[in-house]
């Protein structure tokens, strides 16, 4: 019998964490992550997880902790939010040039300034090009699911791993979430090897300053300079997207539920305009997409799960027949788009593909986005397509300025 | 789909009703369910809400409910405060604590109301924090007499998953009173008036 319990997207992702027993965990609290962080210090102390939680002062510490203990064999787990997130961004970068398999969740929140507590997905956004692997979930039970697939990708391709999901949209917002069985998890999740055992019986000098220039070792032996070290690093985020479509499988085959490898889609088949977005704003476009579907407009909805490795040949096949694309996205690179929409464009480029792409920047600071809204600026686009118009344009969605 | 929304004040359990209605609900066979706080810092004494959504279907929106199917009402004084009204679907439920029978809240338009003494209640199973009554658990009992989307043995059996059984057993007794008590007025959709039933 399955144990389906009403939970929030913190308890979730606590849930997550312990079924997959990680020996350390260090986090620094924040809105709206601290019931995560609360709740694995309750399991730590009450020995329902046989982890050393480390207090820290902070998210720098959180994470060098975590890197830390991965280097010496631990698997390792932290979470953290926005203006969290961003304190940790060097050691975001040295975790994965350190190719450890850590796993955090990033509940997303805005960044300051001005201050918020509030969702968008500005803080993991911003955090794109330090080599992590994200993954972004649309409801709770994704989280818990999420956090199981993670761990066993990042520990196949050693690169750690950020579950992203809206802070109090999922986060503080409960919904049955079926809790997969310990037994199954440890099958799906085998132990952790580490590529590297820092460790005092076999003394060895990590991360010291490499030149431009390749070097031998001691030995004679001539070994990767930085930029090799780099490579392996993008060749690892490449080969990646085969093993995160291959934990979905082989999930859905254990577990019964996919959440869809790299990428979602939700009536897609015939869908002249296609909404998509990341996270729990994808969810919501496809009520939206329902609502237009009722109205005689062929919708459909791509959710994109993982944002970094960028799944650039799965977009091409899933909106490859839309004659009209609208991009959701609650963060922006400021100065020019949303980041999903231009690698969106990026991927189309050359292709058959040349449905004009509307860009709606949305729901910063936690501005609710309703599913009316999403279908009023679907219309919006297809008329404007129908009409002639081919170009790409950027708006930003319940705004009241400009 | 069935929003409801709880208005209160911080520190009456208004996110508690939200979850018990949400566990009783899906003990009643209801696979969508989603509860909700408001968003943000609480404070006690505070206007504040919550809100339950209740679907034979997953959910797939977690936005802020904009006209609820049924607005339950903590504390009578909120009424006058804050537009709980703007945020009800015409011809939706309003359950008020209140010692006044429905047509005596003052409430017009085209509205189902019900009224509880949810207050006097919780008094009389001295179920109080601080000296004030918790109304929370009586109008989940109003809430299934005014509604029927939920049955009262779920209401118990949503709640008994939520406390321990030593506070279960005066909240229950406080939910079943609260059920027999609830006065339902049912506005007439033919007429345009109000009509007790």
């Amino acid at each position: 019998m399955s144990d389906v319990r009403i939970i929030t997207g913190n308890e979730a992702a606590s849930l997550g964490v312990k079924l997959c027993e990680p020996k350390v965990v260090a986090a620094y609290p924040i809105t709206p992550q601290s019931a995560l962080a609360e709740t694995l210090s309750r399991y730590v102390e009450g020995g329902e997880l046989k982890a050393e939680y480390v207090r820290v002062e902070g998210e720098h510490s959180a994470l060098t902790v975590c890197i830390s203990a991965s280097t010496v064999g631990a698997r390792v787990f932290t979470a953290t939010s926005s203006n969290g997130l961003l304190y940790m961004h060097e050691q975001l970068h040295w975790a994965a040039g350190s190719r450890l398999p850590i796993v955090m969740c990033c509940v997303n929140r805005g960044v300051g300034a001005p201050w918020s507590i509030f969702n968008d997905q500005q803080d993991s956004i911003s955090q794109r090009d330090t080599g992590w692997i994200q993954m972004y979930c649309r409801d709770n039970q994704e989280i818990i699911d999420s956090m199981i697939q993670a761990y066993r990708i990042a520990e196949e391709v050693y690169v750690p791993v950020m579950i992203c999901y809206d802070g109090f949209v999922l986060s503080h917002t409960m919904m049955p979430v079926t809790i997969p069985d310990i037994e199954s998890v440890r099958k799906f999740l085998p132990p952790y090897k580490p590529h590297t055992i820092l460790s005092p019986e076999d003394p060895r000098t990590i991360n010291s300053v490499l030149l431009p220039v390749r070097r031998a070792n001691p030995e004679g032996v001539l070994c990767d300079g930085y930029m090799e070290m780099r490579y392996k690093l993008q060749a690892a985020l490449d080969q990646s997207r085969d093993v995160i479509r291959k934990a979905n499988e082989l999930f859905a085959h254990t577990f019964g539920r996919n959440h869809g490898g790299m990428l979602w889609e939700y009536m897609t088949d015939d869908a002249d305009l296609i909404l998509t977005g990341m996270g729990s704003i994808a969810a919501e476009a496809t009520v939206a997409a329902d609502i237009l579907r009722a109205e005689g407009v062929k919708a459909g909805v791509v959710g994109i799960r993982v944002f970094r490795p960028f799944p650039k040949d799965d977009v091409i096949t899933a909106f490859g027949h839309a004659k009209a694309i609208v991009v959701f996205e609650k963060g922006i690179s400021y100065g020019y788009e949303g980041a999903l929409c231009s690698d969106l464009k990026a991927a189309f480029f050359g292709t058959d593909s040349k449905a004009p792409i509307h860009n709606y920047i949305a729901g910063l600071g936690g501005r609710d986005v309703k599913p009316r809204e999403l279908v009023e600026a679907g219309k919006t686009t297809l008329a404007a397509v129908e009409a002639g118009r081919m170009n790409h344009e950027i708006k930003w969605l319940n705004c009241y300025t400009g | 789909m069935q929003e409801v929304l709880w208005h209160g004040r911080g520190g009456q359990g208004v996110v508690l009703a939200a979850q018990i209605l949400g566990e009783a609900a899906y003990i009643q066979g209801f696979k969508g369910i989603t509860s909700a706080p408001t968003f943000g810092p609480e404070r006690r004494g505070a206007p504040v809400a919550a809100s339950t959504r209740i679907s034979d279907e997953p959910i797939r929106t977690f936005s802020q409910i904009e006209a609820a199917d049924v607005a339950v009402v903590l504390d009578a004084t909120l009424l006058t405060m804050i537009d709980i009204l703007g945020r009800l679907k015409e011809r939706g439920m309003i359950i008020v604590n209140t010692p006044l029978a429905p047509d005596q809240i003052g409430i017009e338009g085209c509205f189902d109301v019900a009224s509880v003494d949810a207050s006097g209640i919780a008094r009389e199973q001295r179920l109080t924090v601080g000296g004030f009554p918790i109304v929370n658990t009586p109008l989940l009992g109003a809430f299934a007499k005014a509604t029927g989307l939920v049955s009262i043995t779920n209401i118990e059996r949503g709640l008994k998953k939520k406390m321990p059984a030593d506070r279960a057993i005066a909240n229950c007794a406080a939910i079943r009173t609260a059920f027999e008590n609830t006065i339902v007025k049912r506005h007439d959709s033919k007429t345009g008036t109000s009509d007790k039933k």
